[in-house]
């Protein structure tokens, strides 16, 4: 019992805010990293952006301007790499590092020391992937998806973004394995798991879907480099391989993938639009059985990705039911969020305005993905613009949105000031606007027959690009009024009161404005009601 | 809010093909593509009528439930009977878009009952036309010059290619499709046919064409470098002027054959080597033979286009065991494509060999293999 004792003599503060780089380098406290994770985010953010904004440069008229066609592909290759693991990913996970001990009552993560790996495993392979533009050959060029046998071609470009790929995983595996332990076990007396905030479900589903895929991408990059430096013959038909086992292996990760891109999203929405229309959400335990039948449901439908490979008609039509079928919990949580504002008391700050764009657009996302699972028109739409629009109106009306409604929403809780809230309604009008210029003429293009993934185009594909261009420039630019924002208000913004939201009652908010460095130190004993509503709190020490 | 619903309504209002800045799919000229085209049709005014009732009920919230507007809220937050409704209301949607789905996807799969079949090769970055029945095969490259301003060969910029794929109208065309080095996709918009053509496997794919006409399309699966260069055309003629092409067509590859025993001099080998170049090495090697320094190496001064000739035979014709992108040549140009491209290789931007290689000297490299 000496070590009880030990630490009960400690003073508190022997463990305080370490000062210069030692507090980061060395952080194992859950809002440093939290905070280290999602600037590292906004840099990847801004990274794939520019790569965007290089694509749709090139795309404004036909005939070549800027880019050779395989510098072309290399952008729009790591455009994806980067927007998918750099950005979106570590941003969930930032958000779930620095919010999830504060909704549930936890003192910190579950593993302090492995969250400061997981986080630092990240910039040697954002460095790894961006570095690979100049070795001998670029960058990849065989699109996010790496398909072989064409990821086999190139130069070592391909095995920097292969290593890159491993060290991301391991790094998200890592998070994820934190996240479930953390909601499983760190839960104050009171919180039960059916008393969770959305947010919380959703990160806790989310990590056991990236447990269960990463390693499969990890496995299937790995077969790639055997096959590139080992002599191996995984996807060389000619050495009795298989092309085609390349996607169903990767879109087994991929399809989930969506999903680990979506469903915090969910959770963030579904605490956003209760606090702004002052009403409990709609639906609490049909919402958690939805959002863990998507997760379920993700694992049945990869091959919608492959109409095209030439599967057997009853493979073609499990798959489009299968995927038809995951409609219906979606839909269900569509109806949830409109049902919660439905009687409401709404007010429109600017998390408010990002959810509901959210719920406009990301809707429009999946009827498009509606669309898409009829496998008969997904043959004619499959690997054209139509797919691009399709995943832009998921991930950056979906994600992206959601991440700016969440940062917004607990911008006060991290910094104890209030952002601009004129510039945050600016940033949300303009982006709505410019996102749907740059997407929306997307499913045009795709409809008339222009395929994805071309650095050149036929000229009647002329004007919708050129206004698909303009808007992407605008939009792109729109994001530093969000940066500005940031910055501005982080150093010169109003001291955030107690509880910035009126409707805002689940746990976080009960705590002081800024959040102290250490919460819930001692656990709070609860009682709380549906999507973490805390009907009361006693005890829980800060400092 | 911006115009998403106007801008939908005109996508489904406006007549296909006749706009400049076209909407919707391609008119369709067979009966999967106007399937594929009704079917669409029809997802989109489901879709359409979810939106507006969806987002109608959650506008008239954010309108009438707000609290500028002095509304208070109500404390509910389930309702059974409800939340039953809009889970089993979307299944019954759902079933009803699977019928006619499941009927179209059984008809793109029914390949049987052809009445012809042509073999579609795709190589970075051409495809290759093998009518089976007819002993007639050509490639098909594109045909718009690469060389920066928007001019073109007489069709319509990067949709244009020099020997089409000619097909009879009416008559049921089954495809056979392989590649030979990436994966490639065989996309017509017009015939509703999009079919991935796999390295080491064969797959189908079938039209059968209502109207004589030219229909155009592109390669739909990333597949390198070039890969928005490598256009499909197909030309529906009527039943006997197509009978007519395909005469024309073999007298004209009969005329074009080499023979193989022929002893070629320097300079015409160098001539005949620099067609077969422009076709086929080009887009790696680049026109001046540099090569894109990093991905596809250097010829001019190379090591193994200066080197002995044995080694320089062996690449061309059995491929790279390093680098996965130099394909075996040998399978897909003859003896006397070879040995002109070698002899041109090995005599073109100041590399000085001044020997010629012979279709024979590649016959022998073979080994005797076919």
């Amino acid at each position: 019992m000496a070590t009880v004792e030990d630490s009960a003599h400690l003073p508190h503060d022997a463990h305080g805010k370490p000062g210069g780089w030692a507090r980061w380098v060395y952080a194992t406290n859950h809002k440093d990293i939290g905070t280290l994770y999602l600037w590292f985010a906004f840099a990847m953010f801004i990274s794939g952006g520019v790569m965007a904004l290089a694509i749709r440069a090139e795309l404004f008229m036909p005939g070549l301007q800027f880019w050779q066609p395989e510098l072309f592909n290399q952008l729009t290759t790591l455009h994806g790499l980067v927007m998918v693991f750099g950005a979106i990913m570590p941003a969930f996970t930032g958000l779930a590092n620095w919010m999830l001990p504060l909704m549930i009552g936890a003192p910190d993560m579950a593993f302090a020391r492995m969250n400061n790996w997981s986080f630092w495993l990240l910039p040697p392979a954002a460095l790894l992937l961006m570095l690979s533009f100049w070795v001998p050959g670029g960058a990849a060029a065989a699109g996010w998806t790496l398909y072989a046998p064409l990821s086999t071609q190139g130069g070592m470009g391909m095995d920097l973004t292969i290593f890159a790929i491993h060290i991301l995983g391991v790094s998200s595996v890592m998070g994820a394995i934190n996240i479930v332990v953390t909601v499983l076990n760190l839960r104050a007396p009171g919180m039960g798991l059916m008393q969770m905030p959305m947010f919380a479900w959703a990160s806790l589903i989310t990590a056991y879907l990236i447990i269960a895929v990463m390693p499969v991408l990890a496995g299937v990059v790995t077969m790639v480099l055997t096959d590139r430096h080992f002599g191996t013959h995984f996807f060389n038909a000619a050495g009795g391989g298989d092309p085609v086992m390349y996607q169903h292996i990767f879109w087994f990760f991929g399809h989930p993938e969506v999903y680990i891109m979506a469903l915090p999203a969910f959770g963030i929405v579904s605490q956003v639009i209760p606090t702004f229309a002052r009403k409990p959400l709609f639906g609490y335990a049909s919402m958690v059985y939805a959002t863990a039948s998507i997760a379920i449901l993700s694992f049945m439908v990869w091959a919608h990705h492959m109409f095209t490979t030439g599967m057997p008609a009853t493979a073609q039509l499990f798959f489009m039911y299968a995927t038809m079928l995951i409609a219906v919990p979606t839909g269900v949580k569509v109806f949830n969020w409109v049902a919660t504002m439905w009687e409401g008391s709404m007010t429109f700050e600017t998390p408010m305005l990002f959810a509901i764009g959210f719920v406009m657009l990301f809707t429009i996302g999946g009827l498009s993905g509606v669309i898409l699972s009829v496998a008969a028109v997904d043959v004619q739409l499959q690997d054209s613009y139509y797919v691009v629009a399709h995943f832009h109106y998921v991930l950056v009306a979906g994600a992206l949105f959601s991440l700016f409604a969440a940062v917004y929403y607990w911008f006060p809780k991290m910094t104890g000031k209030m952002y601009s809230e004129g510039l945050g309604k600016l940033h949300f009008w303009w982006s709505l606007l410019w996102f749907n210029v740059t997407f929306f003429p997307m499913h045009f293009l795709g409809l008339a027959g222009m395929p994805r993934r071309i650095p050149d185009y036929a000229l009647q594909f002329t004007d919708f690009n050129a206004i698909s261009s303009v808007g992407a420039m605008m939009f792109g630019l729109g994001q530093l009024i969000f940066f500005y924002n940031m910055v501005r208000s982080i150093r010169h913004g109003k001291e955030a009161p107690q509880l910035p939201w009126e409707g805002a009652n689940t746990l976080e908010w009960k705590i002081p404005t800024p959040a102290p460095y250490h919460s819930f130190v001692e656990a709070p004993e609860l009682k709380a009601g549906d999507n973490g509503v805390i009907l009361s709190m006693q005890g829980g020490e800060h400092h | 809010m911006p115009p998403v619903l106007p801008v939908l309504l005109l996508a489904v209002l406006a007549p296909p093909a006749v706009l400049a800045n076209q909407l919707n799919l391609q008119t369709p000229v067979t009966s999967v593509a106007r399937d594929v085209y009704d079917l669409h049709t029809l997802l989109l005014y489901i879709t359409i009528a979810i939106v507006v009732a969806v987002f109608g009920v959650m506008f008239y919230a954010i309108v009438r439930h707000r609290k500028s507007a002095g509304h208070q809220a109500k404390q509910f937050h389930e309702n059974t009977t409800v939340e039953v409704i809009w889970t089993v209301v979307p299944l019954l949607i759902l079933v009803g878009m699977a019928w006619p789905a499941t009927r179209v996807v059984l008809a793109q799969k029914q390949t049987r009952g052809e009445d012809m079949t042509v073999k579609v090769t795709g190589y970075q970055w051409k495809w290759q036309y093998d009518y089976l029945d007819d002993g007639v095969a050509f490639m098909s490259h594109l045909s718009t010059p690469r060389d920066g301003t928007l001019k073109t060969a007489g069709g319509p910029y990067l949709l244009e290619v020099d020997e089409p794929l000619v097909v009879p109208v009416g008559q049921k065309v089954r495809l056979l499709l392989t590649a030979n080095d990436v994966i490639h996709s065989w996309w017509v918009p017009a015939f509703g046919v999009k079919q991935d053509a796999i390295p080491g496997f064969v797959r189908e794919a079938w039209f059968k064409a209502d109207k004589p006409g030219t229909y155009r399309g592109q390669c739909a699966e990333l597949c390198g470098k070039d890969h928005g260069y490598m256009p499909i055309v197909v030309e529906v003629k009527p039943e006997a002027e197509y009978a007519r092409w395909l005469t024309a067509k073999k007298a004209q590859l009969a005329a074009q054959a080499d023979d193989p025993a022929k002893v070629w001099k320097l300079d015409e080998a160098v001539r005949r080597g620099e067609e077969v170049y422009r076709k086929n090495c080009v887009a790696c090697h680049m026109e001046d033979g540099k090569g894109v320094p990093g991905t596809f190496p250097a010829l001019a001064g190379g090591a193994i286009t200066t080197g002995p000739v044995a080694a320089h035979i062996d690449i061309v014709l059995n491929g790279s065991r390093k680098n996965a992108a130099m394909a075996a040549w040998g399978k897909q140009l003859s003896d006397t494509e070879i040995a002109t491209v070698i002899t041109y290789e090995r005599n073109a931007w100041g590399n000085r060999d001044g020997k010629v290689v012979q279709p024979k000297d590649i016959k022998a490299a073979r080994g005797g293999q076919a």
